[in-house]
């Protein structure tokens, strides 16, 4: 077994490493203007301090850690490294102007990471609170799971309520008790610290309340069949009564983001068709949201390169349907490449398409890089659907028909086919199904989504640039999925509401939007490829790989022709 | 390939022969209608030759990376192309205060050198730890995850850059030596063109050296043949794999020097397009092949820098240098769908089948 002590210091290092990072690519500096609790600690500072106590919690909970008498110590240790590493930035920070390099080591990055102290005092400062985090982690790490994890949860809230308080202050609004709620829970300037304590305090109780109901009810009898389907009943109501309200509660931003996000989702279910059902790895889906968007535009357009002037409504369609015969057009010349190879030539396929459109040898029946304008919004009896509300509806009702079609297929004869390609194309050649015209249709049905979601994007914008389609939406797409869980409806639903919803609801995450993809996918892909909500297919086929043993090289060979299906 | 399986398969047959010949045909027509037209003076064409030259070093050079890596591990590191930004990117803050001080135009050798240290060991540094952190845990994962991986590592890169560095354009410094052209051998070459290719070249040599003649070389190739069997002769498999991603780091560091040289400035997303060049290179090189590589490079760059004049411009399309990155694009796919060995190798065409 290794000594506590170079574990504790290299832990320290690495996320010592992370911090300075953090501090210079400026998360924390921006982080730093919002208030987790009111004129007391920011967000930024928060997430310093997360460093901090991480680095004590992973020098002592490693196999032994915590038994071992110096944990105390090793946690200490590695939480004053990260604070020494934060204190040699502010000291490089005051002897050369690091600024030069790195655009975010502003004074204000300084101000922050001393707390305001002079320059002496900041970097003990930040040596004892880096040591204090370091042992709060071993604290952490040393109590038993059921306490941990009831503290976390309280933290986790205390969080959330920090990060959602405008959306929260916006929502609690109304009668007096839930306005007395607000005023517990928020100050002036953010979330009071009272507020905080209660709601941390509240949920730690619900979840040990949880655990210990959950152990009950997993002794005690179940619901009746009638029961639960009632239960399933009322969840669904609620589900869609809160889907109906939300942009009447939240107000029209509130309902442009959820067309974004809608837009997003019928994307990934177009994409989830082709990667997580037939196990096409397609980095070219952004082709057939500008298909979708430029049929639309151009049918319908009352600027100079609209063809036809048609009502959206039977432009939808059309352009649901060209994208489908793109789809399939798009599939044929790539359908005898494999694996990430696949990945690649989608890649220029959709790049060509790009260049295309953006150049001027189309330019007189594309508009080129000026696109096309003028696109008019649907009408519905007189009623035009212009404001974002308006709008979302729509997305919903599209969003909705289309989840359906997809969940009827996954179950289809073609999703089967689908899912027999994706774990082996020989094998399910051998077994009688057709590769060409079932990958053929998952390029076509899966193109038909993304071109819907093209259609929608069009009249929400009012007008298609090339410049909207970039290999970005393609990833943005890829990255929603997968943090759903591949194959997984739900997974969809979720990974947009968290990738498009939330970055677009808070605009610190915004500007690093890109960079979390990032470190989304490599995470995901490390430690729970399967996505947060796994399809129940892929669930069942991790607990049979359990039993397969991991090092037997013949094992690995024969999963390694598959698609990531068992991953 | 398989053939003669129903209607289907021979339909898409047609389909495919019918893209190959009308890509053809376009090409040979464009090409004979630029040549009658006669648009274009010789000494046009050479100069689109040499600059297609220089680029395709630079290609071939990032190309290396990608082949090695995927010689000796079966994954294409898509984050290669922002091993190669990375370098040149923090480079970029040594050159500028050696170019204002004056100090590249008094000693051009030292000061050049300087700058390709601080590329190739950014870089390197950079690879190294991409294997250690993202791929190392995924070895003996399915074939799709290190490939998702290395794209979520691409993007962490670039933003990463974009963030720390910020996202406008620099500009690399004038040095006045390297500007305006030299005769040689009776042919007139931009400078930087001749000092680009010439590193490219001796780049290659230094890398095939090695690859080819030296201890660690061979180990690598052997790894290459079989891990597992390399693994039981004795061969730490581990150091191979570190060194590879190694090598391919400072040849992409190298190239990061040479593209600032010629293009004269970087930027976070620089990386994206050379990098799918440069996997265009060496898949038509034959991917795991190393000199292939290196001559996949120099034809790439060729086809683009000439391309667009001798067969689009006699097709009539206009502003013909827009579709260049649609020429390489296009000879990507047409590899991958056609001859996805590559046009020298054959030596992994069994693996892949």
């Amino acid at each position: 077994m290794r000594a506590s002590g170079p574990n504790a210091l290299r832990t320290g290092l690495i996320f010592g490493a992370a911090a300075v990072y953090l501090c210079l690519v400026g998360m924390v500096e921006t982080f730093s203007r919002r208030w987790m609790i009111a004129d007391t600690l920011s967000l930024g500072h928060v997430v310093l301090l997360a460093v901090g106590v991480g680095a004590g919690y992973v020098a002592t909970s490693g196999p032994g850690g915590r038994r071992q008498r110096l944990g105390p110590l090793a946690g200490l240790a590695a939480g004053a490294v990260v604070g020494a590493a934060l204190g040699s930035l502010l000291l490089a920070g005051a002897v050369v102007d690091l600024r030069v390099m790195f655009i975010n080591a502003s004074p204000r990055l300084y101000h922050i990471l001393a707390f305001g102290a002079p320059l002496p005092d900041g970097v003990g400062l930040l040596l004892v609170l880096g040591a204090m985090a370091g042992a709060a982690g071993w604290g952490l790490a040393a109590v038993s799971p059921r306490v941990r994890r009831g503290f976390l949860s309280g933290l986790a809230a205390v969080l959330v309520i920090g990060v959602f308080q405008d959306l929260l202050q916006l929502l609690l609004q109304g009668p007096p008790l839930v306005t007395t709620i607000r005023d517990v829970l928020f100050s002036v300037d953010g979330p009071s610290a009272s507020g905080a304590a209660a709601a941390c305090g509240l949920t730690w109780v619900v979840i040990a309340a949880r655990s210990r109901y959950g152990m009950l009810r997993r002794t005690g009898p179940s619901l009746s069949p009638s029961g639960q389907r009632g239960l399933q009943f009322l969840r669904w109501g609620l589900v869609l009564a809160l889907l109906l309200v939300l942009p009447i509660a939240g107000g029209p931003f509130v309902a442009q983001v959820m067309v974004l996000v809608g837009l997003y989702l019928l994307m990934g279910l177009g994409l989830n068709l082709e990667v997580g059902f037939a196990g096409l790895l397609d980095l070219g889906f952004v082709a057939f949201f500008a298909i979708g968007a430029y049929t639309v535009a151009l049918l319908t357009s009352r600027g100079e390169h609209g063809i036809a002037h048609w009502s959206f409504w039977a432009a939808v369609p059309a352009a649901m349907a060209v994208s489908l015969v793109a789809g399939v057009l798009f599939g044929i010349p790539v359908l005898r490449v494999r694996g990430d190879y696949l990945a690649i030539a989608t890649l220029g396929l959709g790049e060509i398409v790009r260049l295309l459109v953006l150049s001027d040898a189309l330019r007189p029946w594309l508009g080129g890089s000026f696109g096309v304008l003028l696109i008019p919004k649907p009408h519905i009896d007189g009623w035009e659907l212009s404001g974002p509300r308006e709008l979302y509806y729509l997305t919903l009702v599209v969003s909705g028909l289309i989840a359906y079609v997809a969940s009827r297929l996954q179950d289809s004869p073609l999703g089967r086919a689908w899912m027999a390609i994706r774990e082996d194309e020989d094998v399910a050649e051998a077994i009688g199904i057709s590769l060409v015209t079932t990958k053929l249709l998952a390029y076509g049905l899966g193109g038909a989504m993304g071109g819907a979601g093209g259609a929608i994007f069009a009249v929400l914008v009012g007008s298609v640039f090339p410049q909207s389609f970039s290999l970005l939406i393609s990833i943005n797409v890829l990255v929603l999925i997968i943090l759903g869980g591949m194959g997984s409806l739900w997974g969809v639903v979720v990974g947009a509401l968290v990738l498009v919803g939330l970055p677009e609801l808070l605009r610190e995450f915004g500007d690093y939007r890109f960079l979390v993809y990032g470190i989304v996918l490599v995470a995901m892909m490390l430690f729970r490829p399967e996505g947060l909500l796994p399809a129940a297919a892929q669930r069942r086929e991790l607990h049979a790989a359990d039993v397969t043993p991991a090092g037997d090289p013949a094992a690995a060979v024969a999963v390694s022709g598959a698609g990531p299906g068992e991953a | 390939m398989r053939r003669g399986r129903g209607w289907h398969a021979s339909l898409i047959d047609g389909a495919l022969w019918a893209f190959r010949a009308s890509i053809l045909v376009m090409v040979v027509w464009g090409t004979i209608a630029t040549l009658r037209a006669g648009r274009y003076s010789g000494a046009q064409w050479l100069d689109f030759v040499e600059f297609g030259l220089a680029q395709g070093g630079i290609y071939a050079l990032i190309a290396l990376g990608y082949t090695m890596v995927y010689g000796v591990l079966n994954m294409i590191n898509f984050a290669h192309g922002d091993v190669f930004m990375a370098g040149a990117y923090t480079a970029y803050y040594v050159a500028a205060p050696l170019g204002t001080s004056g100090f590249l135009a008094r000693h051009l050798l030292s000061g050049l050198l300087l700058v390709l240290t601080v590329s190739v060991a950014t870089s390197t540094a950079i690879a190294v730890a991409l294997e250690r952190v993202a791929y190392r845990p995924l070895r003996r994962a399915p074939r799709l995850v290190p490939l998702i991986t290395a794209i979520g590592a691409s993007f962490f890169l670039e933003y990463s850059f974009r963030s720390l560095y910020g996202a406008g354009v620099q500009s690399y410094p004038d040095i006045p030596v390297l500007s305006g052209s030299m005769s040689i051998a009776g042919i007139t070459v931009l400078r930087t063109q001749a000092l680009v290719l010439a590193s490219a070249l001796a780049m290659m040599l230094l890398l095939y050296w090695i690859v080819m003649r030296t201890r660690t070389g061979k180990a690598m190739r052997a790894v290459a043949e079989d891990r597992d069997a390399a693994a039981l002769m004795g061969i730490d498999v581990d150091y191979i794999i570190v060194f590879t991603f190694a090598l391919g780091g400072a040849m992409a560091g190298a190239a990061g020097i040479l593209y600032a040289l010629t293009y004269k400035q970087v930027h976070f997303f620089m990386g994206f397009v050379p990098g799918i060049k440069a996997f265009t290179a060496a898949v038509l090189g034959g991917i795991g092949n190393v000199p292939g590589a290196m001559l996949g490079g120099l034809f790439l760059g060729l086809v683009e820098s000439v391309g667009p004049a001798l067969f689009l411009d006699g097709l009539g399309v206009p502003a013909p240098y827009q579709l260049r990155d649609v020429i390489g694009f296009t000879m990507l796919l047409v590899m991958l769908i056609f001859r996805p060995q590559g046009i020298l190798g054959e030596r992994l065409a069994r693996k892949r089948a």
